[in-house]
């Protein structure tokens, strides 16, 4: 590995700062189970490494009665260990479970899942679908930006020079709502997704009724996606192995996959289906057993 | 560009003081600058677990932790399970269970599987698989593992008992 300079700033100010004003290359340490191999395999460059582990927000887990403040550097351990959490942001935590193995959730983040911003990025679907704000902070501020507007590309996304992401934002848990994430791997564990959904969903009193949802796919396209018309389809339908599939059918309608070693195109379009339908079905059953 | 950083760490409840640049990882520094060679390269991308160490109690892929990062952290290597040469109970099923064969991937499972038995001391196969999925063993096809687990957690169960 090529060698760096390393620095620990204990407030964003000074990250951000110390992110600004880098004359070479400068990347954002976190949990390191995605930078540290970029880095060896110079697949990504550094000539600073700013470990923001020693910030307080960015390590800060809260969940209120307003919603769930996730730090950016927190690792997925501590969200899958946390029954309220798991109860009620479902999707996140089955993603949290799911990414590597458990040597590498003891230190992943889901901020820097989000901000090394591959299209298979598990917990991606996830915080679309539970529509998460991602907080930005930069030398002018902090800016906030819904989910599914920040990656932009294949490994790029949104946050300019100077800037960090600290922290995720999501919306207070309501009754009747639940979600989930599963993604389509060959093995059973410890695999890159070949597609992967996340879903949404809030029910009448009744629970046989879709109220409102969200439909999230991954690795099918160049950046995560929000399936729109999915999503607005299942609104007044009635909760039913049939609605799932109907918006399994529509949400194939936006994925673009590639063929890879992983699968081909045709095949990842059928999955889309599959895995769609079926998280869907996990937010239903979740939404009406949650309390 | 900075020249080596000074770190002070616990390892294996001693205090221990290195010197390392920043790009070295913690296997690194474990292996070259410590001599404790108990944790394996096998991939060097977080995929194997051969480098499993605890760190804070949690297991992590020493391959994927900055030597710096050690700062003011407790670590345990799997030189910490035997006492004075005598190996641990979990040791002691790995051996008569012959859950190692070339041996290389034995002291990541060892050191996942301790941690799996301090955070749940009556894992049942399916934990047992789930948590150790991180590491991979090319020579024994995992069963013997998962039953040397398995015995293990008995035996510490009766011991409290």
């Amino acid at each position: 590995m090529k060698n760096f300079a390393y620095a620990a700033p204990t407030t964003l100010a000074e990250a951000t700062q110390l992110l600004a004003s880098a004359t070479g290359v400068s990347r954002v340490l976190a949990g390191g189970t995605d930078l540290i191999v970029q880095l060896r395999e110079h697949l990504r460059d550094a000539d600073l490494v700013v470990d923001i582990k020693k910030i307080p927000e960015v390590m800060s887990l809260k969940l209120s009665p307003q919603g769930l403040h996730l730090g950016a550097a927190v690792p997925c351990y501590l969200l899958y260990d946390n029954a309220d959490i798991s109860a009620k942001y479902s999707a996140l935590t089955d993603a949290a479970r799911i990414i590597g193995g458990w040597q590498i959730q003891s230190r992943a983040s889901i901020g820097g899942n989000l901000c090394n911003s591959s299209p298979a990025g598990d917990s991606l679907p996830a915080l679309i679908a539970l529509n998460a704000k991602c907080v930005i902070a930069g030398p002018q501020g902090t800016r906030e930006v819904p989910a599914a507007e920040f990656c932009t590309g294949p490994g790029k996304n949104m946050l300019q020079k100077g800037e960090v992401l600290s922290a995720l934002l999501f919306p207070a848990w309501t009754a009747h709502s639940g979600s989930a994430y599963q993604r389509f791997i060959p093995r059973n564990e410890m695999d890159i997704a070949v597609v992967g959904a996340g879903s949404w969903v809030k029910l009448n009193a009744a629970g046989d009724t879709i109220e409102s949802a969200r439909v999230a796919l991954g690795a099918v396209a160049a950046t995560p996606k929000f399936a729109t018309e999915a999503s607005d389809f299942l609104t007044g339908k009635p909760a039913t192995e049939e609605t799932f599939a109907q918006a399994g059918e529509l949400a194939k309608k936006i994925a673009t996959p590639i063929s890879d070693m992983r699968g081909t195109a045709e095949y990842r379009t059928h999955l889309v289906g599959v895995v769609v339908k079926r998280t869907l079905a996990d937010a239903v059953t979740r939404a009406k057993t949650a309390k | 560009m900075p020249a080596k950083t000074q770190v002070t760490t616990t390892i294996n409840g001693e205090t221990v003081e290195f010197l390392c640049e920043p790009r070295q990882s913690l296997l690194e520094v474990l292996r070259e600058n410590l001599r404790l060679t108990g944790a394996k390269e096998g991939c060097n991308n977080g995929n194997c677990g051969a480098c499993t160490v605890l760190l804070n109690d949690l297991p992590v892929n020493s391959c994927l932790v900055l030597g710096v990062e050690a700062e003011g952290a407790t670590i345990r290597t799997v030189e910490s399970l035997a006492n004075q040469g005598h190996l641990n109970p979990l040791q002691q099923c790995f051996l008569e269970g012959a859950a190692l064969q070339c041996g290389i991937c034995t002291p990541g499972f060892l050191v996942a599987a301790t941690a799996l038995l301090e955070k749940n001391p009556n894992p049942s196969e399916h934990d047992i698989r789930f948590n150790l999925s991180n590491n991979l063993c090319r020579c024994t096809g995992y069963d013997k593992i998962v039953k040397a687990v398995q015995t293990a957690a008995k035996q510490l169960q009766t011991a409290k008992s």
